[in-house]
């Protein structure tokens, strides 16, 4: 192993586009907060900030499944993805920064009382709606700022005590019983992740953070319909940077063997969002209830409707189609250019989630949402690429190591 | 339905089965197949076999039935037969997506296994020649096709120097035949040295 590149040093190229992503998109956040965010005008402040609790949202939640990743990984005692592992650690080293942004705007959203955002945060109106009223016992101030809370910091503890186990790798090689012994400590720190994600993500989460934004309606498949479509756009942005360290001539035990199950898992769970997607959609159709279909009269027959069919294209026709031969999943050029356009079609299914419920009478896509988007992605690469030079590339005496060298898809 | 003379090595072990399979290739003679008592990850490569086209014909069926599906039913509730149930559109597409998607699975399903079938020649009553019995318990097991060239004890002995622990040479059947495994096969085949 005396030839492996154990070191990413991060290319001049990459910061540079770091910094004018963050530097274009922070001066659009800037920009939007004081004219809009700010104004007197409450379609403008809901615009701004909707537009960036859908950004934020997105991105903690991506940079999480990385996170969730790593963990069923090791609960599942899974050797393929050791070869890679760094890469995933590295994204999930997000989740306390975009995490910190989101519980920002979003108890900026509670304590600044924007009911336009929370229609429940209205005592008055909350007064007067039964409906609401039978809600407060889960949709009040108290519980979701202690529950957010939480959340975004166990989420960033427990993923913390991960790569903290994950660095011992680094040190010495291991006998039987130190071996053995890692194995079980990382399926226990693992389990204490997956459980609080269960919790979370999994349930309450989307319910809190999004779902309540329409405050009477409700889906019982909300927050799978969530997780699926941020766990399938975060094995993208694995992907993605596996591609990228290929490039680079790094990752030299990472073959196409890894990046086929990679690819696996990009089109595995796009047609588990479309499961979701399609049971959440046809089941309201059917009933045709109004208190139910009031979540779709302006997302598939109002002005939302070419942005609702055009996330069903770019989320499972084209990964269905495109990803479904083998060639295609062992293919680099390929696996990043869907990875892009993963990335980007759950994003716009996140704006038409949130936006689509907020501003209900027109499409404002433009500047502003790609102004934030630019900006997080920007965020993104700089720390990901710091935290990858911040240690070994390879976890080089982690016990499943070979396993993932001789993988064989 | 041809009888041929192969050469027989039995191997113990998948790592000395590889580069056994790489010498004999490299060596110039033809491996018709290697019978493993489970699948062998790679061995397909390492005889240079073609991918199987059957994923193509699973795709082409799926697109059948999906087409089948939709065809059918958007005749039947539209032109055909046209119900109105719960007052919702003849042409119901969000209803139909379920019964499409069972058709697609139904035929991909149903006419993949009968492709496999049909490509390994596995049928009911169907018999193939045997090489070694235990290659449905622990042994890897190389049959070589053999010409008027080949040279029999060369081959032994490249099988023997890569690690076989059995050889022999068979004169058997080639082809799947119809009916019973008689004695006069049965001798045919153990035509060991």
């Amino acid at each position: 192993m005396a030839s492996i590149k154990e070191q990413f040093e991060i290319p001049g190229r990459l910061k540079t586009w770091a910094y004018s992503l963050i530097g274009v998109g922070g001066a659009v956040l800037l920009y939007g907060m004081f004219t809009k965010g700010f104004s007197s005008d409450e379609h403008e402040q809901v615009h701004f900030w909707g537009t960036l609790m859908y950004n934020t949202i997105f991105w903690t939640l991506i940079c999480n499944a990385a996170m969730f990743f790593l963990s069923f990984s090791a609960m599942a005692q899974a050797a393929w993805m050791q070869s890679f592992r760094r890469i995933p650690e590295a994204i999930s080293t997000l989740v306390p920064i975009f995490g910190g942004i989101t519980l920002m705007v979003l108890l900026y959203i509670i304590f600044g009382h924007k009911h336009h955002i929370y229609h429940w945060l209205d005592t008055e109106a909350v007064a007067n709606d039964p409906i609401l009223k039978g809600k407060t016992g889960f949709l009040n101030p108290t519980f979701f700022v202690i529950w957010t809370t939480l959340t975004i910091t166990l989420w960033s503890v427990f993923g913390y005590r991960m790569r903290q186990l994950s660095n011992q790798a680094d040190v010495a090689p291991m006998d039987a019983t130190t071996a053995k012994a890692f194995n079980i400590q990382s399926m226990v720190r693992s389990g204490f992740f997956l459980v609080w994600f269960g919790l979370t993500v999994a349930s309450t989460i989307p319910w809190l953070w999004m779902m309540s934004i329409d405050a009477h309606w409700y889906s019982t498949m909300y927050s799978w319909y969530t997780f699926a479509s941020t766990f399938v756009a975060g094995m993208a942005l694995i992907a993605l940077w596996v591609v990228y360290l290929k490039n680079k001539g790094y990752l030299e035990l990472t073959n196409n063997e890894h990046l086929h199950d990679i690819a696996k898992f990009m089109f595995a769970f796009s047609i588990f969002w479309t499961y979701l997607w399609f049971s959440q959609y046809m089941l309201i159709w059917y009933a045709n209830i109004p208190e139910e279909t009031v979540y779709f009269k302006h997302r598939v027959q109002g002005p939302y409707k070419g942005i609702f069919f055009l996330n069903l294209i770019i989320n499972f026709l084209a990964p269905l189609l495109i990803l479904m031969k083998r060639s295609a999943k062992r293919n680099y050029t390929l696996v990043a250019l869907m990875a892009v356009v993963i990335i980007f079609g759950h994003w716009i299914d996140f704006y038409q989630m949130v936006m689509g419920s907020l501003m209900k009478e027109h499409v404002e896509l433009g500047l502003l949402d790609f102004g934030i988007l630019a900006f997080f992605v920007g965020v993104m690469i700089f720390f990901v690429a710091k935290a990858l030079a911040s240690k070994p590339l390879i976890a080089k005496h982690h016990p499943f190591l070979k396993e993932s060298i001789i993988h064989h898809t | 339905m041809a009888q041929k003379k192969f050469v027989v090595g039995c191997f113990d072990d998948e790592a000395v089965l590889f580069p056994a399979v790489k010498q004999v290739r490299t060596a110039g003679y033809k491996i018709k197949d290697v019978y493993t008592p489970f699948a062998v990850h790679g061995l397909d490569h390492a005889l240079g076999m073609r991918e199987t086209s059957l994923h193509t014909a699973g795709f082409i069926y799926g697109i059948t039935g999906t087409t089948t599906a939709i065809s059918a039913i958007s005749w039947i509730f539209t032109k055909d037969w046209p119900l109105n149930i719960g007052g919702k559109p003849h042409f119901a597409l969000p209803a139909w997506i379920p019964i499409i998607f069972e058709l697609t699975v139904l035929f991909a399903a149903v006419g993949m296994v009968l492709t496999f079938c049909y490509l390994c020649q596995l049928a009911p009553g169907v018999k193939k020649h045997h090489f070694h019995k235990r290659a449905t318990d622990d042994l890897f097991v190389m049959a070589i096709e053999c010409t008027d060239k080949t040279n029999t004890d060369d081959l032994l002995a490249l099988l023997k120097a890569n690690g076989a622990v059995e050889t022999d040479v068979q004169v058997a059947e080639e082809d799947w035949w119809f009916g019973t495994y008689d004695k006069e096969e049965k001798l045919a085949g153990q035509v060991s040295m």
